[in-house]
């Protein structure tokens, strides 16, 4: 097989993943789009464990394992702070979220 | 080319399409949807490339659990149901970066790589990895867990007002 097919799909689903982010505004959509990027990740050391002869057999196997338990903890604590967020403001679009605490002028969180 | 190119070549054009509707659609849920296919090809792309377990565990945590996790988001944020016109924001400059990256990586990759060929190795399966990951990667294991657990506990303290910052 041709190592650079896998290669160009998981480059060309990085450059995906970078245009959502930057072009969503709904959190939860972005958070999407962080997905595609780790795969595309995912995708690369996957290819290069199963094409590259290593010092360490399939090591790039065990890193994909450990990326995905990574993300479902990112996933996790990025729902927890979505969840927040809205219950905050009413909204999760992230270019409406302020910058700067100094104004702060909300009322506190509601339980 | 051979069979696993002619798999690879049609999972990842199904995996980047799908991705494409992920990052385009104007309906929330159907991005959600649109992503359950694009992690389900990349794992029939694992698959091709002999990570047998990878696949699996892909397909349980990334299309079972974190895609129903993104749903339950979409739901408690109360996101609208139909079509809505205002979820992305100006095209022009995430176009031109998001092509940019893809492109100059793919670049890359293909200047590493040109057009060889390689013979794929023994399939990675669940007890192939599972004695690499006790022998030669138990300290990282480990630390993953006290991760999660440390995520875990995050977590909840950030969705309980009660317990978290208060000013």
């Amino acid at each position: 097989m041709h190592p650079a097919l896998p290669f160009l799909i998981a480059a060309l689903l990085f450059g995906i993943g970078v245009y959502g982010v930057l072009v969503r505004r709904n959190a939860v959509l972005l958070l999407m789009a962080v997905e595609l990027m780790l795969n595309a990740v995912n995708l690369v050391f996957v290819t290069a464990d199963s094409t590259v002869k290593a010092a360490v057999p399939r090591s790039g196997q065990v890193f994909a394992l450990f990326v995905i338990v990574l993300a479902a903890a990112e996933i996790g604590v990025g729902l927890a702070i979505i969840l927040q967020l809205y219950r905050l403001r009413r909204s999760v679009a992230v270019d409406e979220v302020p910058l700067s605490d100094s104004s702060e002028s909300e009322k506190s969180p509601v339980s | 080319m051979t069979t696993a190119d002619v798999l690879i070549a049609a999972l990842g054009a199904v995996a980047l399409g799908s991705g494409l509707l992920v990052v385009t659609t104007r309906h929330v849920v159907r991005a959600g949807l649109w992503l359950v296919v694009t992690l389900g090809a990349i794992a029939g792309l694992y698959l091709v490339l002999t990570a047998e377990l990878v696949a699996w565990v892909q397909v349980l945590l990334y299309v079972g659990a974190v895609v129903v996790l993104l749903l339950f988001a979409v739901m408690l944020t109360r996101a609208p149901i139909g079509a809505s016109d205002d979820l992305d924001r100006p095209r022009w400059p995430g176009t031109l970066v998001g092509a940019g990256a893809g492109l100059g990586l793919a670049t890359l990759f293909l200047i590493g790589y040109r057009w060889m060929k390689v013979g794929l190795p023994d399939p990675g399966t669940a007890e192939r990895l599972g004695g690499d990951l006790f022998h030669t990667w138990v300290l990282p294991f480990e630390l993953v867990s006290v991760l999660l657990l440390a995520a875990l506990v995050g977590a909840i303290v950030l969705s309980r007002p009660d317990i978290g910052g208060r000013r």
